[in-house]
């Protein structure tokens, strides 16, 4: 009897074990900063360059901070998502543009619409790699005190949006 | 001319690594950063390090660990410089804690489970190698002969 179940049991569990790994987005690394204070930056404003934007602007409200570029094709598809989302007034956008030049971005957001309360550039990555960005798009959702609390890579879909980023904002918003 | 193709083909690598040379004038901080960048791995492409890789990310990356190291940054600020923005999925060689156990101890379980499986197996086969009991009439031969032996 131990003869057949045994083998069939290890079987079994490599099957297992298998059919989970093949579920796993290996893109999908887990950010050691959930939990963390959002990384301070004082960065150029996308539509005023004369003027700057920073972390601690948002303080006191909870936010999500989109990282994307222009040439990046999934970040057009989530953009109708996100404009959305503004139109409800639910949570603020904090659009993070990641290398990427300023004119090429400002043409995308103006034909795709612009989903942003206010835009920062990052023409040259170094803010991204403080918040371990590794591909675009990237949303973080940001709390009242500055505490990173969801990393959602990859586009913002609207089935992304009801069930993983709204949720956590409306609990977070609970006064 | 398939010599040729096959001897380009043996350079390619070449090529490539040096892609992730630093144009530093110190030579030992060149060395330093290459070494650093060997052991990083690149999230853009998991399977390459940041050294290996043309990922812009790789190139931020090698460009920063070179200014860390022309900052005065210990190696070790370094790595834990990049473990904090991205995890310990950054490193070639990840730490020994208990998230990472089954990681480093599971090779050592399944080669003991290895030797228990093959012990049971050898002590089955010397089992089944044993002589065969003996039938009635065989055994009250020996008795016989045995006996007819001790007898005094």
């Amino acid at each position: 009897m131990n003869r057949f179940l045994i083998p069939l049991g290890i079987f079994v569990a490599l099957a297992a074990f298998l059919f989970v790994g093949l579920s796993l987005n290996p893109r999908e690394v887990p950010s050691p900063l959930v939990g963390k204070p959002a990384p301070a930056f004082r960065l150029t404003q996308l539509h005023a360059p004369e003027k700057q934007f920073g972390r601690d602007d948002m303080l006191g409200q909870v936010w999500l901070l989109n990282v994307w570029a222009s040439w990046c094709a999934p970040c057009r598809d989530e953009l109708p998502v996100l404009g959305e989302l503004a139109r409800t007034r639910t949570v603020p956008l904090v659009g993070f543009n990641y290398k990427d030049k300023p004119e090429e971005a400002k043409a995308l957001l103006k034909a795709f619409g612009d989903p942003y309360l206010v835009s920062v550039s990052d023409p040259d990555g170094r803010v991204g790699i403080d918040y371990g960005v590794y591909g675009v798009p990237e949303t973080f959702v940001i709390d009242r005190r500055g505490v990173i609390r969801q990393k959602h890579i990859g586009p913002v879909t609207h089935a992304v949006l009801e069930k993983k980023i709204l949720p956590l904002v409306r609990e977070l918003q609970q006064p | 001319m398939k010599l040729v193709a096959i001897l380009l083909l043996a350079v390619a690598p070449l090529a490539a690594a040096s892609a992730a040379t630093p144009t530093d004038a110190d030579p030992v901080a060149a060395a330093r950063a290459v070494q650093l960048a060997n052991e990083l791995r690149c999230l853009v492409c998991q399977n390459q390090s940041i050294a290996e890789s043309n990922a812009e990310l790789a190139v931020d990356l090698r460009r920063q660990i070179r200014e860390q190291i022309a900052a005065g940054r210990s190696d070790d600020e370094i790595v834990d410089f990049m473990v904090s923005r991205y995890g310990d999925f950054v490193l070639y060689r990840p730490p020994f804690k208990a998230t990472t156990l089954l990681l480093w101890i599971g090779p050592l379980l399944l080669v003991l489970a290895g030797f228990w499986t093959l012990a049971r197996a050898l002590r089955a086969r010397r089992q089944a190698q044993a002589p065969p009991p003996l039938t009635p009439e065989e055994r009250a031969r020996a008795e016989r002969l045995l006996g007819a032996r001790e007898e005094p």
